[in-house]
């Protein structure tokens, strides 16, 4: 249960992998719809094995919780697994675990997601717990403190027992200074100790209502089936709260470039990273956007970009080096870029060579045959998707509750296609600015730098 | 609502038809309907084939028996580094050559290694097959391993093993497999370490490639397409210029050693890592399937399991609790995990002990029993829902020689387990329930009723 939210890991797979962040299919037949409650529909079909993908996606995240309450969104998740007046703590597992069904949850800063992998004879069964459990949730202090405590140990495995995520949680907290993206989905320790029973249920009441959802049927079903089993399923639930307008303080201009470092005796391997704050496709303007995924790929994605060519294999003072751009996000988001070193090199010199083909891309652009080449993998990665009803599902629950719309998902590649070399060397120019920066090493003891004695 | 059986047996079978005859409810009207073809290249190379035309997609993957195993024994993660080699430069390209043809054709090429075999991936467009099957060609029969190339290589996998030293499920795995199968290759660490890539030269890179790589050893599975006649001829294209045979070393069988035995390592988080292992049951043994449904009620994937219940949400001591069954080619293991609270880990391990012994000595319910068998049997079809899943079921049913008709068998044969068959491989696997257990963290001293 619970995994945190694909882009909850900051600079870890999930956030590189080309394409994940929207992809359209061609020649898919998405359709959408609305129910009276304000519940919103997509069906995709995949027809060829009788399985569906059933999710219902809210609009809440970490980023939509009240400051001194963070975790409270990811707490809920897990606490939506114990029952409901009409169906006890376990039952709903249980049917799953009996007609093999696959299901988990996952939160990020701006959503909330259940999903149950049923064969097509399943669907309506799991549709309709889903649907209790969207106002139905019972809750009684003997499954949620145990559960607080699962809490606690999903902290310490995913960040107090390493290095490198407590430096990526740091580096997060210094890149807002305003805005909740700076918490982490997971909360702060000590104010997950703090979370209660009536916290979550007050959160679930607010937020977890059918006008604050969308439901993505994707598999073996077709529209018409969707409709008629969401209308009658889902139409009876009741709309039990307004949801106002998700406005979050926004960032500040930002002026100055902020460093930071942390030293830990189990730390084998340095490393550095670097966020900038950045448009994200709700945000942006024009083909911005569009403009930072395709610089992410052409500065470091994979073996032939930028970074890897010139402190990988020409200048060798690096093991690794990459960049990621985490676009999917309703407000203002990261661009990262990170390097480990080869012994001898120093985090400073790694930095600086770094720096240096940030600069070059800035003030002298893009190839346009590099930029081919990363478009064409992009829209080649859209293709691929459309082999996994369960991506695809995630590509339009994820867009939904970010503030873009199907039609955009699908219009994506195109927009891809348009942009232009010098759009690229913009984006770089405009955002990849230290001033929006801030940068970490991940540093052993005996690799003393200026960073660590203050 | 009330709880439901499962959907009637008569509905799993129509669905494994299903995925048998993958697609055949395709909306695209002139999808071909697959099913799965043993095709025989002209050069003699079986391929396992499914004809999907619903996208314009390939799906390739293949193996060769061999793997980890064969590392010399002082050159752990020769087959890792080889396997990170191969798509570095070929033929006439270097590394940058060659990785740019891939990338100009969105083709995905890649290779890896675990310890019983050495695995190639390839996903591609189907109108840039023909340089998808080039470009592999050019990596299995002629990789340059370049000084450059392995310089740098070795820096990436040195980097990835010191950052591992501080993952403690890293941690606690490699020193399990070593206390459990010293002298022997499983012992080894499949990624190497310090000292044994450090040693690695290019000549071993060859030698390897040369012993390992050929066509006795090779099982290829194909999902996507394309018209057989074609397949046909791109694979011999790709894999018939290989040697004929490969020069495998002999792997002994082995059991699982050190059982009993409890070792902590040393790591400064706040969480102990718990990795827990025994003896097993090898995938063909006749009383696998039972093991199988009695582990899922123990330990296994859904939120069901014993395990789950007692040792998270009953108490809340861990965020993932789990027990498998591992098989190797010359092993079968039974093991799990958890991580939690330092001060508490003894009790978790009590826990998960005692849950062990009692499923040993009682086997599961009628009820639990009709469950994990309800749920393998219905989730199966989980597993062929997307044209990668099935290239990858379809390698994997070759490697474990279990026929191509086991996709029809399974769930026979999953249903057919009765609760004596259940008591039966308990009593093989679990009944001593002694287990080499290695904790990494710092865990408050154990209790003495922890004998083992």
């Amino acid at each position: 249960m619970s995994a945190i939210a694909i882009c909850a890991a900051a600079g870890s797979a999930a956030v590189l992998l080309p394409g994940t962040a929207k992809t359209q299919p061609q020649g898919l037949q998405v359709s959408e719809f609305k129910l009276a409650n304000g519940l919103e529909v997509v069906v995709i079909p995949d027809r060829r094995t009788p399985v569906v993908t059933h999710m219902v996606w809210y609009r809440i995240g970490s980023a939509d919780e009240t400051p001194g309450k963070s975790g409270l969104a990811h707490f809920l998740e897990h606490l939506m697994f114990k029952g409901t007046e009409k169906n006890p703590a376990g039952r709903f597992s249980t049917v799953v675990a009996t007609i093999g069904g696959q299901e988990n949850a996952f939160t990020s800063q701006d959503y909330t997601a259940y999903f149950q992998r049923v064969t097509k004879e399943n669907l309506e069964q799991v549709m309709t717990f889903e649907a209790d459990r969207m106002t139905g949730l019972r809750l009684t202090d003997e499954v949620v403190l145990p559960e607080r405590e699962v809490v606690i140990e999903e902290r310490r495995t995913r960040t107090d027992n390493d290095p490198a995520a407590q430096l990526a949680e740091a580096l997060s907290a210094a890149l807002y200074v305003n805005h909740p993206y700076g918490r982490p989905i997971i909360g702060w320790m000590h104010e997950i100790r703090q979370l209660s029973r009536e916290n979550a249920l007050d959160f679930y009441k607010r937020f977890y209502t059918p006008n604050n959802a969308v439901l993505i049927l994707a598999g073996d079903i077709d529209d018409k089936e969707a409709r008629e089993l969401a209308e009658k399923i889902y139409g009876k639930v009741p709309r039990v709260a307004e949801v106002a307008p998700r406005a979050r303080p926004v960032e500040p201009e930002p002026r100055a470039h902020r460093r930071m470092s942390l030293t830990d005796q189990r730390v084998q391997q340095p490393s550095m990273s670097r966020y900038y704050l950045v448009p994200s496709y709700r945000t942006a303007t024009g083909n911005e956007a569009e403009a930072l995924e395709i610089l992410s790929h052409v500065l470091g994605g994979g073996q032939t970009s930028r970074l890897y060519s010139a402190l990988v294999v020409e200048k060798g003072v690096a093991a690794n080096a990459g960049s990621w751009y985490q676009g999917t996000a309703l407000d203002a988001t990261r661009f990262g870029v990170y390097a480990s070193p080869r012994p001898g090199t120093t985090l400073e010199a790694l930095e600086a060579a770094l720096d240096e083909v940030i600069e070059q891309v800035a003030k002298n652009g893009v190839e346009a045959e590099e930029v081919e080449r990363v478009k064409t993998r992009i829209i080649a990665s859209t293709i691929f998707s459309q082999d996994n009803q369960t991506t695809l599902a995630r590509i339009y629950g994820a867009a939904l509750t970010t503030g873009l719309t199907a039609a955009s998902v699908k219009e994506w590649p195109a927009k891809i296609r348009s942009v232009t070399p010098a759009e690229v060397q913009a984006a770089a120019k405009n955002w990849l600015d230290l001033r929006r920066a801030v940068t970490g090493y991940l540093l052993r003891p005996q690799q003393a730098s200026p960073e660590k004695r203050t | 609502m009330p709880l439901r059986r499962a959907a009637p047996r008569h509905s799993f079978l129509k669905g494994i038809a299903m995925a048998l005859a993958l697609f055949t409810a395709s909306s695209a009207a002139d999808a071909q309907v697959g099913k799965i073809e043993r095709l025989k290249t002209p050069a003699g190379i079986e391929v396992w084939f499914v004809r999907d035309d619903t996208l314009p997609i390939l799906s390739i993957n293949f193996a060769f028996d061999g793997g980890a195993s064969q590392d010399p024994a002082d050159r752990a993660g020769l087959a890792y580094m080889t396997a990170a080699m191969l798509d570095e430069g070929a033929g006439e390209l270097n590394a940058k050559a060659f990785q740019e043809r891939l990338e100009r054709r969105a083709i995905s090429l890649s290779y890896n290694a675990d310890r019983d075999t050495f695995r190639g991936t390839v996903r591609v467009l189907s109108e840039h097959r023909d340089e998808a099957f080039e470009l592999l060609r050019l990596s299995l029969n002629t990789p340059r391993f370049e000084q450059e190339a392995i310089d740098r290589i070795r820096a990436s996998i040195l980097a990835a093993y010191r950052r591992s030293l501080t993952n403690p499920d890293e941690v606690a795995g490699l020193r399990w497999f070593a206390q459990a199968f010293p002298n022997h290759p499983y012992g080894r660490s499949v990624k190497g370490d310090e000292k044994s890539i450090s040693g690695v030269e290019r000549s071993m890179l060859f030698d390897y490639a040369k012993k390992n790589l050929a066509r006795s050893n090779l099982k290829i599975a194909v999902v996507g397409s394309i018209e057989s006649a074609e397949l046909a001829r791109l694979i011999d294209h790709a894999f018939a210029k290989l040697p004929a045979k490969a020069d495998l070393a002999e792997i002994p069988e082995v059991k699982p050693q050190s059982l009993g035995r409890r070792e902590v390592v040393d790591l400064n988080i706040p969480q102990t890592t718990i990795t827990f292992g025994g003896i097993g049951l090898k995938r063909k043994d006749p009383d696998f399937m039972p093991a199988f449904v009695l582990n899922h009620v123990l330990g296994g994937g859904s939120f069901s399991s014993r395990l789950y219940r007692e040792v998270r949400e009953k108490r809340g001591l861990a965020y993932s609790v789990y027990s498998y069954l591992a098989t190797l080619d010359h092993s079968g293991m039974f093991m799990g995990g958890t991580s939690t609270r330092n001060d508490r880990a003894a009790e978790a391990l009590q826990i998960i002990e005692q849950e062990i012994v009692r499923i040993a000595k009682d086997g599961p319910t009628a009820e639990e029993l009709a469950q994990a068998k309800s749920y393998l049997t219905g989730s199966y079809l989980l597993h062929f829902d997307t044209s990668a899943k099935v290239a990858s079921q379809l390698l994997e049913i070759q490697l474990q020689e279990l026929g191509i008709d086991y996709f029809e068998r399974r769930n026979k044969m999953v249903n057919a387990v009765t609760a004596e068959d259940v008591r039966r491989a308990a009593k093989r696997f679990l009944a001593d329930s002694k287990l080499l257990v290695i904790m990494v963290g710092r865990p408050a001293p154990l209790s003495k009723s922890n004998g083992g």
